[in-house]
């Protein structure tokens, strides 16, 4: 099977063509950077996105800290990380980096904090 | 009066990057003006992933590439002053600013740098009928109300223009549990990036209209929903394809203007078509020692961009500080043919051959088309573009040979050759 698909990991969004006749065997075509052959591959066999999203926290200069998943995680997990974001309250501060849910949905990649928050 | 060298107005990637450079460049008397908080602008409420892949060759958030910033000017100790509004500038470069802090101030600046961003076109500007219930927002408002006051604006939406903000929202309401309708958009095309339609919509299940528009909002109190319709080839809605959306908010991402009120008032002359200041390659105004840049200047698609021609703004304002001489004659470039506009608009007949970004945007969407740039008629650059499109910023680096072609001529032509336009 031939799929038709737009690259999504920069700006310039490339139309891809992805050959998945034999599953083994992807093959990519209308990329203009490696990270298209990895994208159109994903994209048949297992897709992926990155998750951002912002989370309560108390004492701090403002009342939310945004996030993000520090890898792209299973689409599939999308809706369930976000519930495991709304349970979590952090207290000031905050640095980038720090860690806000360990192990999404047990798929090895944590929810990272994106913004220093001070403590006030 | 205070007197500083450098004033840099907005403490946003703009005035981040124009402030690093001019301190790179030997200026170490700046002062930043920051209306709100704190420094970073924008990209505070833009926390989504996809800045900076041309800055730091990674892709970082949006409040981490500010961070990114924020440090360089930090660790140069450059002076900014946070909930400081300036409320005017004047041509002799007289500042004045209100702050809880310092009342209101007036300082003498030597240069400024105008880096205040631009502002989302309102619902007043668009003239949709209906009544005045609460639930209508411009994107970018909806973006502040959920990302840093963590509040949701509403639970049913349907979002008007496909712009990058408008398809962004799409995503985040979704995520925070609103169902989103529809995105309408008035154009055949979408002004946003494919990325943007692919990860923000079509991974929801999202529709997006175009050729509609919203001609009616409906309810009192609250919205209750919008009526669309499809538009003909001259944007008339057709009245006889209305259907009503049952809806209790509709976002507004119906285009970006850059904000020039203190640029009128210190008299620098602005553009009608960008709605920013013309500037010549030095990222210098009509007002000696003004400079402009950001979104201020033109509504910019990436962050990268931006700072790179705010360094460029900064780089200069601090060696007109250094030793000035008098604006020799200008050169205007002359767009035609589908180019909307370039910025700079002018280039100085000076001796300065430096390597040139000059940036443009197109009128409508073409196909296999080439830019052309003629000086005195001759082809100094070229460039075949299977496909432009206005919502793309095209984005020209010139070498130096063709630098001193462009700036030794009489006239300077950008245009667009061959293609068809769809």
């Amino acid at each position: 099977m031939i799929k038709e698909m737009i690259c999504i990991n920069c700006p310039i969004g490339c139309h891809l063509t992805v050959d998945c006749t034999d599953i083994n065997n992807i093959k990519v075509t209308g990329n203009t950077c490696p990270r298209g052959v990895t994208y159109g591959i994903n994209e048949v066999t297992a897709p992926k996105r990155m998750v951002t999203g912002s989370v309560k926290v108390k004492g701090g200069n403002i009342p939310m800290v945004s996030v993000k998943s520090k890898e792209a995680i299973p689409k599939e997990l999308i809706f369930k990380s976000l519930e495991l974001l709304k349970n979590v309250t952090l207290t000031a501060p905050v640095h980038i980096g720090d860690v806000v849910v360990k192990d999404i949905c047990g798929c090895g990649i944590d929810f990272v904090a994106t913004k220093e928050i001070k403590q006030q | 009066m205070l007197n500083r060298n450098l004033v840099i107005i907005g403490g946003g990637p703009a005035g981040l990057a124009a402030a690093k450079a001019a301190y790179d460049a030997g200026e170490k008397d700046i002062l930043i003006l920051e209306r709100e908080n704190e420094l970073g602008g924008i990209l505070n409420q833009c926390i989504h992933n996809g800045f900076g892949l041309h800055t730091f060759k990674e892709e970082l958030t949006g409040p981490e590439y500010a961070q990114r910033y924020i440090d360089e000017v930090q660790k140069r100790n450059i002076e900014y002053k946070l909930a400081a509004t300036v409320v005017d500038v004047s041509k002799d470069k007289v500042v004045t600013y209100v702050s809880a802090h310092d009342g209101l101030t007036q300082i003498q600046a030597k240069a400024i740098v105008l880096a205040c961003g631009c502002r989302e076109r309102p619902r007043g500007a668009i003239n949709i009928a209906g009544m005045r219930g609460a639930g209508v927002y411009s994107a970018g408002t909806a973006q502040k109300l959920v990302n840093i006051d963590g509040y949701m604006p509403g639970k049913e939406v349907v979002i008007l223009g496909s712009g990058d903000i408008g398809l962004i929202m799409a995503r985040r309401m979704t995520f925070e549990g609103a169902k989103v309708k529809a995105v309408v958009e008035l154009m055949p095309y979408s002004s946003g990036l494919n990325r943007n339609i692919v990860q923000c919509l079509k991974d929801f299940d999202i529709p997006l209209m175009f050729s509609h528009t919203v001609v009616e909002i409906k309810g009192r109190e609250r919205v209750t929903g919008v009526v669309i319709a499809e538009v003909d080839d001259k944007l008339v809605p057709k009245m006889e394809t209305a259907q009503l959306i049952p809806c209790d908010t509709l976002l507004l991402s119906v285009g970006l203007l850059p904000e020039n009120e203190l640029s009128k008032n210190a008299t620098v002359e602005l553009s009608n078509v960008t709605g920013g200041a013309i500037v010549d390659d030095n990222m210098m105004t009509s007002v000696e020692g003004v400079f402009s840049c950001g979104n201020i200047l033109h509504v910019h698609d990436l962050v990268d961009f931006v700072s790179a021609e705010s360094e460029i703004a900064g780089k200069c304002a601090a060696e007109y500080i250094k030793e000035y001489h008098a604006a020799k004659e200008k050169v205007t470039i002359k767009t035609q043919n589908g180019v909307r506009y370039c910025v700079p608009h002018q280039l100085n007949k000076d001796t300065n051959y430096q390597p040139l970004n000059l940036k443009m945007r197109v009128s409508n969407v073409f196909k296999k088309v080439e830019l052309t740039i003629t000086a005195d008629g001759v082809k100094v650059y070229g460039k075949k573009r299977p496909v432009v499109a206005p919502g793309e910023m095209e984005n020209v680096a010139l070498n130096s040979e063709q630098v001193k072609q462009l700036k030794n001529a009489k006239e300077v032509v950008i245009s667009l050759c061959g293609g068809d336009k769809q």
